[in-house]
């Protein structure tokens, strides 16, 4: 077999137009999980506030500790919010295209590969429009 | 000549364990999701609340097996996409390690949290 032929970067990209609905699941899967494990980072060190807070009750009482007011400041910020909701389809999809590999793992639906995508894909849209009121009620919303 | 196009091997230890923790994250973080998005929201977290929640044994021990499944599953992923683009030699070693430092600093720093969050109560 000769050397893989080196299409140049652009051409690489150029590829997706290309992509079969099981590449297409393969990518968002990978970004998805990258965009998943990068938010427990973020996540985790957002509730380390928890560990300086916790030595202060009187502050836990009123509701005023470094921890509730980091939250509730974060989740008072609209982008934040929308971000919240990118990150819940990020998690549906990577869910319902990974009980698809699961299946594939078993033997069960190789073949049928594009229609288990589709599936993830549509599950993904509705249960991340459905959220939208939840992530942003009319009282976040700036306009 | 086999096409191989994985270098991630199924049937490996690493293989089962990231499809185990992918069963135990659909249980899990669908949990996480609904319960502190959907039932409690979020913005109404308050750290008396949380301890609230924390303070209670099983969901002490869900959120520990969350997220030690969460840091082994998402960074295992990682190590094996990189591996899949070629990832070998020395930068390999240096990858994994790197990846195990960081998943271990994430699992305590979590933990620490969650003790930290029970706390409160008593």
């Amino acid at each position: 077999m000769g050397a893989p032929y080196d299409r140049g970067l652009i051409e690489d990209f150029g590829r997706f137009r290309y992509f079969s609905a099981g590449m297409w699941a393969w990518v968002l899967h990978k970004v998805t999980g990258w965009v998943l494990i990068g938010y427990l980072f973020a996540h985790i060190a957002v509730l380390s506030t928890a560990i300086p807070a916790a030595s202060d009750p009187e502050a836990i009482a009123a509701g005023t500790d470094l921890y509730t007011r980091t939250i509730q400041g974060l989740e008072g910020i609209f982008l934040v919010r929308v971000l919240e909701v990118g990150l819940l389809a990020a998690a549906v999809f990577h869910m319902t295209n990974g009980i698809r590999l699961l299946l594939v793992d078993l033997g069960i639906g190789l073949e049928r590969e594009a229609e288990g995508f589709y599936v993830s894909v549509a599950v993904t849209a509705v249960i991340t429009v459905l959220s939208i009121p939840v992530f942003l009620p009319p009282e976040v919303v700036p306009w | 000549m086999t096409d191989r196009r994985s270098r991630f091997e199924s049937g490996s230890i690493a293989w089962f364990l990231q499809r185990v923790t992918a069963v135990v994250l659909l249980f899990t973080l669908g949990f996480h999701f609904l319960w502190l998005h959907f039932v409690n929201h979020a913005a109404e977290v308050t750290l008396w609340g949380s301890a609230l929640r924390m303070d209670r044994f099983v969901y002490f021990i869900m959120i520990v097996v969350f997220l030690v499944t969460a840091a082994y599953h998402g960074l295992n992923g990682i190590y094996n996409a990189l591996l899949n683009h070629g990832l070998s030699g020395r930068r390999r070693t240096v990858v994994f390690w790197l990846l195990t430092i960081a998943g271990t600093v994430l699992v305590i720093q979590g933990i620490r949290i969650a003790v930290a969050m029970a706390g409160v109560i008593s």
